[in-house]
């Protein structure tokens, strides 16, 4: 079949312009390579609607009707081979797209090109042949550069759906739908590494040039044929569009060290003191475990810090979210989300106003060993003691214990929890003594063990609510000690002692060889 | 695609000039289809549009702008109805495009016109009144898709045309979620949107049996078949009732 597929491309080159010659090529192995790996999620016909579909939101791509996010062509063409092949090979960061570059052959990901590109028929009209645009090379960035590119941010109405401070919360946005009639976020700039088309000034100028097709995001390309803008002062857009994430992801580490504090704990979210802090990143994902679950959170993580005196803890969680719920602008989007999302329910629950929740929860008790209860809210004979902070009626906070997803026990005494929203993002600090008088139920935080610690968030305005959250894995506190003056000065004398005694080894050798020459 | 789409204006513009003189209008001789689209049952209530958050578009509306989904006129007809020949017409007919580019605007934080007929190929000229950030977004199926930004009052118009007949191809604005428009692409000159009177008038029929379709955003679709000899004119009546 290959053979036959060769043979044809080369007569057709030969025979006919150009074009058709492309239109020779085999999509029979292509066929194959998407059935097994790419039906689930595009749907056996290419209409972006395979089983595993209902529970994305943005849905998998629809390659009947020949619209692709991401290119190098102007908004409306047809994307390049290389295009497609860019998104086979590496797939779309902040989607459920993964790259294919590891899991299929050269020649599977070239075959799989020529048959997606059967599955419209815009690509078999000569008259649209897809040429990328020319983009030239980033002028000298910097600290002006992004003055610059920031004041094109406020004038060209980025904030209108990207927001203010850049975090996907701009006026427009709960309004925003993509093609399909369907929910969707305008993109947190702020979290480079989840950017659909990557995250560098180079790429982040060619979205600006080429728009994002199916999406409500639009090209800026006119705009410079117009003379409205010029190539540099769009460029200066895209660095300052870059320099508002951090330089790459933020790796996740296992164990959130509190360092000790002296003074009065930063119990204010907006402390400046908190600057100084060491943050922690932690990736959050749906709850897909437990009935009903949740395929689409909203919240992508969430960055920990704590700090302690020699009674009291600080923990602050920092997490950006679009809404300041409950608020019912996002109402009807809430609504779009429940029932278009897939879910266990046979009616979808009816949007309200939800709040925005977080929870942080720790073993009821420190065990010895490895053991831990179940990270899921722990179970009926194994609670987990737990904080919980909820956005409704100015902010309200519980401590308690959890024995699973349905049963939440109320502990005597609120939990202190300040919160503060600001442009897209929450702080809570939660702050309590080490040492309380119920040991039973409460965890005693001891700085001799490393504290199991996990977190749980809701976004109201997504609909989330009960189990439809996103939730992270366990992971550490550990409470560090003041280092002893011994500490510090035990290792430097071990290396002076190990120096010496290395040069007295070294000296010997070489006078006994001198000796035997 | 504006590249073409000047490309195809100015090929029309020859063509015009050589073949049916100024303005490209196919010849005015042949029958005329003319009629009038009426609307029965209770007249929709309009949402209000909030527009505080635009206080340039909100100020220039004398009355609290509302959604334009559905417009009956004060005669009991129905406006922003798209009617066209649907069939009928021989299949050598071949019109070309008219150079005449179409007007749209964004003014107010609304389109003008917000129903419009377009032929295949020829030029849409797409304007920004208001000073502050719009993007149109075209959504067909048989057309390529556009998504343009257009972040202040325009100094020259954005350029665009559409490749095949589509009934319709939608426009919106997702910065403002109200903002809503519909074009009619037609391969052929007999089209018309029904206004503030309500009717219409197809001109310049050849002889033939023609299916004349009525098009309305919320109300569907109604037809009537029409029999053309000659240059006579035939007048026939299309009714939406309300859902």
């Amino acid at each position: 079949m290959m053979h036959r597929g060769v043979l044809g491309t080369l007569l057709g080159s030969l025979l006919l312009p150009a074009p058709r010659s492309l239109l020779a090529q085999d999509t029979t192995a292509g066929k194959v390579a998407y059935e097994k790996w790419c039906a689930g999620c595009h749907g056996d016909g290419g209409a972006g609607d395979g089983p595993g579909a209902a529970a994305m939101l943005p849905r998998p791509r629809d390659f009947t009707l020949g619209i692709y996010q991401i290119r190098l062509t102007a908004t409306g063409e047809l994307p390049t081979d290389a295009d497609i092949r860019r998104v086979i090979d590496e797939g779309i960061p902040g989607t459920a797209m993964p790259g294919w570059r590891r899991q299929l052959s050269e020649s599977e990901r070239r075959d799989l090109v020529a048959y997606l590109k059967s599955l419209s028929t815009f690509f078999a009209d000569t008259s649209l042949r897809p040429v990328p645009l020319a983009f030239g090379h980033p002028p000298g960035g910097g600290a002006e550069a992004e003055r610059i590119g920031r004041q094109f941010y406020d004038s060209i109405g980025c904030r209108k759906c990207h927001g203010d401070a850049g975090r996907g919360d701009g006026p427009s946005a709960p309004t925003l739908e993509d093609d399909a009639g369907l929910p969707i976020f305008a993109a947190d700039l702020t979290q480079g590494w989840l950017f659909n088309g990557g995250p560098s000034v180079e790429e982040i100028y060619r979205r600006l040039r080429t728009g994002l097709d199916g999406t409500p995001m639009p090209t800026f390309s006119d705009l410079l044929d117009q003379q409205f803008l010029t190539d540099e002062e769009l460029w200066r857009l895209a660095q300052y569009v870059h320099s508002i994430s951090p330089a790459r992801a933020p790796a996740v580490r296992d164990v959130v060290h509190a360092p000790p504090w002296s003074g009065p704990l930063p119990a204010d979210p907006g402390d400046s003191a908190w600057a100084g802090v060491e943050a922690y990143w932690f990736p959050l994902v749906g709850q897909v475990v437990r009935r009903p679950r949740w395929f689409t959170p909203a919240i992508t993580g969430i960055w920990v810090q704590a700090v302690h005196t020699a009674d009291s803890l600080a923990l602050r969680l920092v997490w950006n979210d679009r809404s300041e719920s409950p608020d019912t602008t996002w109402l009807a989007f809430a609504g779009k989300v429940l029932t278009s999302v897939a879910g266990d329910d046979t009616v979808p629950p009816t949007p309200q106003a939800w709040p925005d929740q977080v929870a942080v929860q720790f073993p009821a008790r420190t065990a010895t060993g490895m053991e831990r209860p179940y990270f899921l809210m722990g179970s009926p004979s194994d609670p987990v003691y737990q904080w919980r902070w909820a956005s409704a009626a100015g902010g309200r906070s519980v401590a308690g214990l959890a024995r699973g997803l349905e049963r939440f026990d109320t502990l005597p005494g609120p939990i202190a929890a300040r919160a503060a929203y600001d442009r897209g993002q929450w702080r809570v600090v939660f702050t309590r003594s080490l040492a309380t008088a119920d040991t039973v139920n409460q965890l005693q935080f001891d700085a001799a063990q490393a504290i199991p610690m996990a977190f749980f968030a809701w976004d109201g305005s997504n609909g989330e609510h009960g189990s439809r959250m996103a939730l992270s894995t366990w992971y550490f506190l550990a409470l560090d000690t003041p280092t002893p003056p011994g500490a510090l000065a035990a290792p430097v004398v071990a290396m002076g002692l190990t120096l010496g005694l290395g040069l007295v080894v070294v000296r010997r050798a070489q006078r006994r060889a001198r000796n035997t020459r | 695609m504006s590249k073409r789409g000047t490309a195809a204006a100015f090929g029309a513009v020859l063509l015009a000039l050589g073949v049916a003189g100024r303005g490209g209008e196919a010849a005015q001789a042949g029958g005329t289809v003319t009629g009038r689209v009426k609307f029965t049952g209770a007249k929709p209530t309009m949402r209000r549009i909030d527009m505080s958050e635009e206080t340039a578009c909100a100020a220039k509306h004398a009355t609290p702008p509302t959604e334009e989904s559905v417009v009956v006129n004060a005669n009991g007809t129905l406006a922003n109805v798209f009617v066209y020949v649907k069939s009928g017409l021989p299949a050598a007919y071949k019109a070309p495009a008219r150079s005449t580019p179409v007007v749209i605007d964004q003014d107010g934080c609304r389109y003008e016109p917000h129903v419009f007929g377009i032929m295949v190929g020829q030029p849409l000229h797409i304007k920004n009144s208001d000073p502050l950030l719009h993007n149109i977004k075209s959504k067909g199926r048989a057309n390529r898709p556009f998504n343009i930004s257009q972040p202040n009052v325009t100094r020259s118009p954005t350029v665009r045309t559409f490749s095949a007949a589509e009934v319709m191809v939608s426009l919106e604005c997702n910065v403002h979620g109200w903002m809503q428009a519909y074009a009619g692409v037609v391969a052929h000159p007999f089209f018309a949107v029904t206004g503030a009177d309500g009717t219409f008038s197809l001109k310049g029929l050849p002889p033939g049996t023609y299916t004349i379709e009525a098009w309305h955003e919320r109300y569907g679709v109604q037809t009537v078949t029409v029999t053309i000899a000659g240059t006579e004119t035939k007048t026939t009546e299309l009714t939406f009732a309300a859902k």
